[in-house]
């Protein structure tokens, strides 16, 4: 195996007729994903020609749904690569990400031509409009394999910009080899098989939706895309997710939080749901008691990585009870993407010389195997700055990737998060994780969610939260149970709602710049 | 009415939702913002809003959500 095609063509020769991805109006069965995945790889190789042993950025520009699928397999037909575009991101970001990518084409529908004429293309870049692709007897299937001919399993399938720390998108360039690993992991250590009926939260342009989908063409399951209005009103979702069998969800924290949050099995079961996924940011255990408690026979699962290691290298499948201010740890490496931890001193962090309070010394998480990604496009600084020589061999070269993520182990042996280093910070000379305030704030049941943030001009800490109303000195009181002196806030703030920003998680960077406004 | 209307615009300053016949559908009340309209409802207008009463209907315009907090005052 070397292509991801082959999980398609695979899926199409057993499951024919079985419905791959559905979303609130339109499916598309196995078959007709293929058909029109040639269909649409055959326009765009009318449009472009032949790859010339370089794979070409072509940005999909269209509405989430089930033909996206076929979009994003028909850009990789062509010998491409696809790099998602929403149509909600603001045009500005989009044009930062051009202005790195310079795609040669975008493919877009008759509904998004007006949107994609806006948009900054390279010179010759050109739109190709989906429903010009011919018909499935009118493909020239010689070409198509031709093109498989020259693919190798390190070539791209996509591009997937995050946010940098500068607030400049860098795209991580994943391979096939890359989806492939990740893949195997994810679907034997999750049971993921042709019984499995997704229901998918997160955009496209999200790498956790990298998951779903291969994992969904790899095993024959099914895709159910949940509209995204349904995360409004959480009778509607659970009915949806009854209505289309729903039994596997990977979603981020904020989404679970949102039916714990309204306490919603009190209205409503979701017996079908066999196995709660999560991942994208710290899942509150208040709230993943909620759903335990309700759902005592389902695999609960805390997924850990970022972008750069395809989606994920860490996991931890929740096999014991944590108290509700108790974090959930990250668990141990995923199966053929190994983590390593050097301290500041760059020595290898041994996970077996843990101290009287139960931890290993901390240091930053490196990864390392074929989850990790091939660099990112057009942006050699940043990439020679992430994508390193292993510092523990010198004899050949070899890159990992540095995750800018301080951890340590626990005396199970698992990772425990600690924070970013870029949110590390210094406060009054002691060095302060802020997300061990928030998992401290755990202990206050009215708070829904919170953030902690540093307004490091000031020297101040500022936890802002939403919930119930507290008196600051309650907060204090409750914080300071877990964490010294030297850690608590030193302004509080209650909010109405929480921000999140595109992918779902809390606009930390908003809350900084804005605290004082609210 | 404008006591609702003002909460709105506290929930989410510089929107106007008079006249919009489809608040969900063209984004003017995200998930996020229902959750916090919701507790601010129950607060001001002293009502208890189960969610069963959280659906589209019930929130598609600024009407609807009238009609429905008259509803449940009525109720209690």
């Amino acid at each position: 195996m070397k292509n991801v095609l082959e999980y398609l063509e695979q899926s199409a020769r057993l499951f024919p007729d079985k419905t791959v991805i559905a979303d609130a109006d339109t499916k598309l069965t196995y078959k007709e994903l293929e058909d029109k995945a040639k269909c649409i790889g055959s326009l765009i190789i009318s449009k472009l020609g032949l790859p010339n042993e370089t794979a070409r950025p072509v940005a999909v520009l269209m509405n989430k749904c089930s033909l996206s699928l076929a979009a994003f397999m028909g850009v990789v037909y062509s010998g491409s690569f696809y790099v998602v575009i929403d149509e909600m991101m603001p045009a500005d970001r989009v044009n930062v990400i051009f202005e790195a990518l310079s795609p040669v084409a975008v493919l877009t529908d008759k509904e998004h031509f007006e949107t994609a004429k806006e948009l900054k293309l390279s010179d010759d870049g050109i739109i190709i409009l989906i429903e010009d692709a011919p018909d499935i007897n009118d493909i020239s299937e010689e070409k198509l394999s031709y093109i498989r001919s020259t693919m190798v399993d390190t070539d791209p399938v996509y591009a997937l910009f995050t946010s940098g720390s500068t607030g400049v998108p860098k795209g991580a360039v994943v391979s096939h080899k890359n989806v492939i690993s990740y893949t195997s992991w994810y679907t034997e250590t999750f049971g993921i098989d042709s019984n499995t009926i997704f229901g998918n939260q997160t955009p496209f342009y999200f790498s956790m939706s990298v998951s779903d989908i291969y994992s969904t063409i790899k095993s024959g399951a099914t895709l159910q895309i949940i509209p995204k209005t349904l995360f409004s009103f959480p009778i509607k979702l659970m009915e949806f997710m009854n209505e289309r069998n729903i039994n596997t969800i990977y979603w981020v924290p904020s989404a679970l939080c949102i039916i714990a949050n309204w306490k919603m099995f009190q209205y409503a079961k979701l017996d079908k749901l066999k196995k709660v996924l999560f991942a994208g940011e710290v899942m509150p255990t208040r709230q993943l008691n909620y759903w335990i408690e309700n759902l005592p026979d389902a695999m609960f699962a805390n997924l850990f990585g970022p972008t750069e290691t395809t989606d994920i290298c860490t996991y931890y499948v929740v096999d014991r009870k944590f108290a509700d201010d108790e974090p959930l740890p990250m668990g141990k490496a995923c199966n053929n993407c190994r983590v390593f931890v050097l301290d500041d001193a760059g020595e290898l962090v041994n996970p077996f010389e843990i101290d009287e309070n139960g931890f290993s010394r901390e240091g930053e998480l490196y990864a390392r195997g074929s989850f990790v990604a091939m660099g990112y496009y057009g942006n050699e600084d940043k990439t020679k700055a992430a994508f390193v020589q292993n510092p523990l061999n010198d004899k050949y070269p070899e890159l990992v990737y540095k995750t800018g993520d301080l951890v340590k182990y626990n005396k199970y042996g698992e990772l425990v998060y600690i924070t970013r280093k870029d949110f590390q910070i210094k406060h009054m000379g002691y060095r302060i994780e802020l997300g061990e305030i928030e998992a401290a704030a755990g202990a206050l049941d009215g708070i829904k969610a919170c953030a902690a943030v540093f307004d490091a001009d000031k020297d101040k800490i500022v936890f802002v939260y939403e919930g119930k109303k507290y008196d600051e000195k309650e907060i204090i009181e409750g914080i300071g149970k877990r964490v010294p002196h030297y850690m608590l806030p030193n302004a509080i703030v209650r909010i109405k709602s929480m921000p999140h920003n595109q992918n779902g998680k809390i606009d930390r960077k908003w809350l900084q710049a804005n605290y004082e406004s609210i | 009415m404008e006591e609702l209307l003002a909460l709105m615009r506290e929930v989410k300053p510089g929107v106007t939702f008079e006249g919009d016949d489809d608040l969900i559908g063209h984004g003017l009340l995200d998930s996020i913002a229902i959750v916090t309209l919701v507790g601010e409802i129950c607060d001001e207008f002293d009502v208890e809003i189960s969610p069963v009463d959280v659906v589209p209907e019930n929130f598609k315009t600024v009407e609807a959500i009238y009609a429905l907090i008259t509803r449940l005052q009525e109720d209690n």
